[in-house]
């Protein structure tokens, strides 16, 4: 590798050419291009199966698709959003700007990055064609929701159960490797003088978020084993019958899932605390602070994951304890939120459209926030459960809270990607249309959902018909204004006003005093800090 | 992080390692972690007596006191896994005991099925908390039942309520599930529900 990298000294912006470019890279910001662009193809395919639901959602009674495939659709969309966009993304990013923020000339574990990305196209070509082969009418894609309960996905599971398990592990060595990748990375690639507490807050938030998912991605994998040896080698670890306990798989499966949902999350913030300083032209309010509640919110999310199974008839003294532990989250959450508020505050800002989208996010998160203090209350989780509610709210916090940071963030740094500016223009446009569709599609969900709509459900009474129809056309227009973006950043590589080192008037950091572009290699040597 | 030209293959490498292989461990950790849930998940519910678990334990009802003063009703449950095929039920839908005295209740198990089957019941009491002042001195749940084609059973269980159990609770309701035991003929069964899961 040595040699290579010598090589690369000699003449500085050598990029190699062609496929292998790709194929073989070990570049930072290639495979940080590729996560990223491999994200926005899943965000489209994960949208179109949206659009099913909702396009059956339209009207009450059965429509378009059979129940069986609808089922089908649900469970595909919650995978590919959760493992195939939002995580992704949030890679792709931290591989694009984790190095040149820490003023690193690389990722650690160049060739184990490679790894990493390569094995995703894998993994969800594996889960795609278990639902080609639905179509193609040879038995059922993986039909038991994203959260596959035992015993749904064993005892009941269709045959491409065991593709999506294979699946699942692949996702979960990438991850797993990409998380090492990062740790390793902020821990001994830090320009000189670049103190933990130096770290800009993005690189903070992945640092925990690296933490979170070694601890648990390793237990998702554990908990698809067990499945594997249910199906296939007569375990019953799932199987009452044979002395197992099918309520066992969501304690296993809520231990990596709740930290999983703030390992789609953290890096969000991250995001949102570069841009708001960036356009308020002030520094960050409270930068422990935020550190600190950062780590909190990760130590906190090892101990709430029974909040997602009030129902299943726990006593009361454990429903009480992750009642009031979940409760916890609110405070250094609710820090956050403060700090980017007081970080607005008199600040001289500007509306571009990042800034446009963090707010958005600010605004948008916190409302998903509430809602999940309202679920947290076991009591009246009961009436929630199972609901539109928790529809509505889970996408508050990720629809319009981590993949809105995401598109902030596309907007924000691709100037550094590309050295042209965005359209402007285009860029308020589509966040616009994203903002007030989201809440067409999303907002109504929460009055449905309090009314008794079940999830995951194709057909639903009359009364819920008109909040429904509402839903849907805001469904469709969030989609459809998704290529404005796609068509905003395809236009932004191919040319545009030329963007300045700096980029944006307010912007501090290492990666703003590269060139725009970014040239292929940077940093080669460690930059002198103030 | 020296100050001379960055290397990420040079002076850092050893400080990678170290970092690599500690963080090897704890996902291996992890990985382990999750099995290690399996029986720590079962010590809980038996140490809590939640779950509504009562244990698969014979317990020995000798220095139990009969409470004359109180009169429990004990309801008896009789439910099949939807891919068992036998008929099963109690003989008696209830019966009243004092707390501390042994009795012994049947429940009736018939296969009208062409093949034999085997069977294992798995019980619950219900409310959860009193699952723990629920002591079976014998029962069919405690090994796995075989029914020959057409075979018809009776099966015997004896209980003992604990005279501790708490004041409150009047009524108890002990219900068996009759699963098809996991191995190889129940194979064929799986699959079956499966395809006629997708049918639908």
């Amino acid at each position: 590798m040595s040699a290579v990298i010598e090589e690369h000294h000699d003449h500085h912006d050598h990029k190699p050419s062609g496929i292998g470019r790709w194929l073989f890279s070990t570049n930072h910001k290639d495979i940080g291009t590729m996560y990223l662009w491999f994200s926005f193809v899943m965000f489209f395919i994960g949208g179109a199966m949206a659009l099913v639901i909702r396009a059956e959602l339209f009207q009450p009674g059965l429509q378009l698709v059979e129940p069986e495939f609808f089922n089908q659709m649900t469970t595909l969309h919650g995978l590919i959003m959760v493992f195939g966009v939002i995580m992704p993304g949030f890679v792709g990013l931290a591989n694009w700007m984790v190095p040149m923020m820490i003023g690193a000339p690389d990722m650690a574990l160049p060739r184990m990055n490679n790894w990493s990305f390569w094995l995703l196209p894998a993994a969800f070509g594996i889960l795609i064609a278990s639902l080609i082969m639905s179509l193609m009418g040879m038995g059922s894609a993986p039909n038991f929701g994203w959260t596959f309960y035992a015993p749904l996905s064993t005892t009941y599971g269709p045959a491409s159960t065991d593709y999506f398990i294979f699946s699942v592990h692949l996702m979960g060595i990438s991850s797993i490797m990409g998380a090492i990748n990062i740790i390793a990375t902020i821990m001994n690639l830090r320009a000189p003088g670049m103190s933990y507490m130096k770290m800009p807050i993005f690189v903070w938030t992945w640092f925990i978020t690296a933490y979170l998912l070694i601890a648990v991605m390793p237990v998702l994998a554990g908990v698809v084993t067990m499945m594997l040896m249910d199906r296939n080698f007569g375990t019953s670890f799932f199987n009452a019958a044979g002395g197992g306990d099918p309520v066992m798989f969501q304690h296993v499966f809520w231990f990596f899932g709740h930290p999983e949902v703030y390992i789609m999350i953290l890096p969000a913030f991250g995001v949102v605390s570069q841009i708001v300083p960036t356009f308020a032209r002030k520094k960050i309010f409270g930068y422990s602070s935020m550190v600190y509640a950062t780590a909190s919110i990760a130590f906190l999310s090892f101990i709430v994951w029974a909040h997602h199974m009030f129902t299943t008839g726990m006593p009361v003294a454990g429903e009480l304890f992750f009642m009031y532990a979940t409760m916890l989250i609110a405070i250094p959450t609710g820090v956050k939120v403060f700090n980017w508020v007081s970080t607005m505050w008199r600040g001289s800002m500007t509306f571009e459209t990042p800034m446009l989208f963090a707010i958005g996010f600010i605004f948008l998160f916190t409302i998903g926030g509430f809602t999940g203090l309202m679920m947290c209350i076991a009591p009246a989780d009961f009436q929630y459960h199972d609901t539109y509610f928790i529809v509505a709210h889970f996408h508050y916090v990720l629809a319009t809270g981590a993949a809105f940071s995401i598109m902030a963030a596309v907007y924000f740094w691709i100037p550094k990607w590309t050295g042209n500016m965005y359209d402007e223009k285009l860029g308020k446009l589509h966040f616009w249309m994203t903002a007030i569709s989201a809440n067409v599609l999303f907002f109504p969900m929460h009055f449905v959902g309090l009314a008794g709509m079940p999830r995951r459900i194709p057909d639903y009474s009359l009364q819920f018909a008109e909040f429904n129809a509402m839903a849907s056309v805001g469904a469709f227009v969030f989609g459809f204004s998704q290529l404005i973006f796609l068509y905003n950043v395809i236009k932004t590589t191919r040319g545009g006003k030329k963007a300045t080192d700096q980029v944006w008037d307010g912007a501090d950091g290492l990666e703003w005093t590269l060139p725009s572009p970014a040239p292929f290699h940077s940093f080669t040597t460690p930059p002198t800090l103030k | 992080m020296s100050s001379q030209p960055n290397n990420i293959d040079g002076a850092n490498n050893n400080s990678t390692t170290r970092v690599i292989t500690r963080l090897m461990f704890v996902v291996v950790g992890m990985f382990g972690f999750g099995f290690a849930m399996v029986p720590l998940y079962d010590v809980f519910c038996d140490v809590t007596g939640i779950n509504g678990k009562t244990g698969d334990k014979v317990t020995l009802a000798e220095n139990l006191q009969v409470d004359t003063s109180r009169l429990i009703e004990v309801e008896f449950i009789a439910s099949l896994n939807d891919s068992m095929p036998w008929e099963f039920k109690p003989s008696q839908h209830s019966i009243k005991v004092h707390p501390g005295e042994p009795t012994r209740i049947t429940y009736v198990a018939i296969n009208r099925t062409d093949h034999a089957i085997v069977g294992q019941a798995v019980p619950s009491v219900a409310p959860g908390r009193a699952a723990e002042y629920f002591q079976k001195t014998e029962c069919f749940c405690f090994t796995e039942q075989k029914l020959e084609a057409g075979e018809e059973k009776e099966m015997p269980v004896i209980f003992v309520v604990d005279p501790e159990l708490p004041d409150d609770v009047s009524q108890l309701a002990l219900s068996y599930t009759f699963f098809i035991k996991p191995s190889g003929a129940s194979k064929n069964t799986a699959s079956l529900v499966n395809n006629s899961n997708q049918e639908i």
